[in-house]
């Protein structure tokens, strides 16, 4: 029951979203993310919104999926539209008591919900299309000038994949151990919250002691196969830019652009 | 032929935590050497001090007295501690908890990238790693959807890349259903066999032991026997004093002959009895 859990929400596939260098991925989300909150205008917005749904056809990502991610969300949109809706200031439309609705407001309500659906949507592409690790592995490369500050990168994406690889292993004990307990009479199911809490107390002890022993074990193992740290370290997997890469940097770069273009010249709404 | 590893005269005591807590005993003037291609089986009952033994081999833990010294090496040189563990590999009783990354290449690569190897070279001998052990075709999976016996080969697989003289295995198949042991007690035999690896394989199945070499009888911190397997196991009544069984056939031997029936006593597997049956039965 708990290993069907999957991890991360990695879409598995051959497209040539998929097959992009990581590093060139997450550089170009970033850029996303910028031209997200440079960009007012609604034509713009459209422009962005068909860029995005082109390359979910050609990733093959399924239309659920994106829902899946933008549902948890919903709440947040929510709460920042009825913000903004009610406190910026212009000519009223509507006016009770303190409360004032205005034109401003509802435009920048609007603008601020579709960001950050735009958003979501833009970075979820990243997670859908990259496995973790290769993720992971951008990561490292990607900071790796950090290390000039001594910001331990190494360090950090060596936990990511031990974190990574443990997860189902992990998963597993603990299905394990609730069945244990569950043989032994514990009720996990019934009762308030807070007794519910209390049951889950002699499933996480065990479950911890054994994380260490875990821990101490694959580090003698470490230690046995040469681990001394990133120092002086060599990757089995290079990463290189091909012109895949180059293709949908400049490709992107054009529906950037225009975006920006469009936004500077077609008259201002908000 | 020179020897691989050698014990003079070791000692080894854990220090407690408490400052004034006597350190506790676990190696007791150990004399012990291996040579270059050996299939050495290392038997004990559980704390008997097999472990530890395993453990001063990479130079996990040092001597509290006298010298290990591998290919020539003292463990105790801390500089040097890297071409030790290059040279001695060790697999663990725990498959899970001994493989770090999340896909089975990369995991065997590991080694070979701490190491600083070029990464092509690391390519073809990760391959190579992977085809000695029969995983190459599981190379791109988790290994959280391998079985035990496989997830043991790739531990494996993440040594041998390293090119070892010697391979150290802790109880590598404590923890594996039968299929899983046999596996991995093929590929053992066939590194030793097609490439002369040093097999040092600690264990408490004597069917596994029966398959090396030497058989080391290890109890109390002790060497108690150090010979070829026929030669140890025929010391039955010994054997059980210290707490450990024989295989089956050769206690089954053993009894036929307390019962006064003229059978060989050095019958180790069933193929083996069966001959000598055959030959009591025309006799």
């Amino acid at each position: 029951m708990l290993s069907d859990i999957t991890i991360g929400q990695f879409f598995p596939g051959k497209s040539i979203v998929h097959r992009l260098d990581p590093r060139a991925k997450i550089l170009l989300v970033i850029a996303f993310i910028i031209l997200l909150f440079v960009v007012r205008n609604p034509v713009s917005f459209v422009l962005i919104g068909i860029f995005l749904a082109v390359i979910y056809i050609v990733a093959k990502i399924p239309a659920r999926a994106i829902w899946r991610g933008v549902k948890p969300i919903l709440p947040l949109i929510l709460f920042t539209s009825i913000l903004n809706l009610f406190f910026v200031d212009g000519e009223p439309l509507v006016k009770w008591w303190i409360f004032k609705i205005t034109a401003e407001g509802i435009s920048v309500a609007v603008l601020m919900a579709v960001r950050i659906v735009c958003l979501i949507i833009g970075s979820l592409l990243l997670t859908y299309t990259t496995s973790p690790i290769a993720l992971t592995d951008a990561i490292e490369r990607l900071l790796k000038p950090l290390k000039v500050i001594r910001f331990p990168v190494h360090e950090m994406a060596m936990m990511m994949t031990i974190a990574l690889r443990f997860i189902p292993t992990l998963l597993e004990e603990t299905d394990k151990i609730m069945s244990a307990q569950k043989a032994r009479g514990a009720d996990l199911e019934t009762g308030s919250i807070i007794r519910r809490a209390k049951a889950l107390i002699p499933i996480l002890i065990p479950l911890f002691v054994s994380a260490f022993r875990r821990a101490e074990d694959l580090a003698l193992a470490m230690e046995c196969r040469c681990y001394r740290g990133g120092e002086g370290r060599t990757r089995m997997k290079q990463l290189h830019f091909s012109h895949l890469d180059g293709i949908s940097a400049v490709a992107t770069g054009v529906v950037f652009v225009a975006a920006v273009l469009l936004d500077v010249f077609l008259p201002k709404i908000i | 032929m020179s020897d691989l590893i050698e014990f003079q005269h070791v000692s080894f005591s854990y220090h407690q935590s408490e400052e004034d807590a006597e350190p506790i005993p676990v190696l007791h003037e150990v004399n012990l050497s291996i040579k270059k291609g050996e299939f050495v089986a290392v038997l004990g009952h559980n704390g008997s001090g097999k472990s530890t033994l395993a453990k001063h081999i990479n130079a996990i833990l040092q001597p509290t007295e006298g010298v290990v010294y591998v290919d020539h090496i003292d463990t105790r040189d801390d500089e040097l501690v890297f071409d030790i563990r290059q040279h001695v590999g060790m697999v663990f009783q725990n498959p899970d908890n001994q493989i770090v990354a999340t896909i089975v290449e990369e995991d065997v690569a590991f080694a070979l990238e701490n190491l600083g190897v070029p990464p092509k070279e690391i390519r073809r001998r990760v391959d190579d790693a992977l085809k000695d052990v029969g995983m190459f075709a599981y190379r791109e999976h988790a290994p959280h959807q391998l079985s035990g016996g496989q997830k043991q080969r790739v531990a494996i697989a993440g040594i041998i890349a390293m090119n070892p003289d010697c391979i150290v295995l802790d109880e590598p198949t404590a923890m594996l259903d039968p299929k899983g042991r046999r596996e991995v007690l093929n590929t053992i035999e066939r590194l030793n066999k097609e490439y002369q690896t040093t097999v040092i394989l600690i264990t408490h199945f004597m069917d596994e032991a029966v398959r090396a070499d030497r058989v080391v009888v290890v109890d109390e911190g002790r060497v108690l026997m150090d010979d070829v397997p026929k030669a140890v196991f025929v010391q039955v009544e010994r054997l059980k004093e210290i707490g450990l069984d024989v295989p089956q056939v050769t206690e089954l031997a053993y009894e036929l002959r307390k019962a006064g029936v003229a059978f060989a006593p050095d019958v180790l597997t069933v193929e083996e009895f069966t001959e000598e049956f055959k030959r009591i039965m025309e006799a």
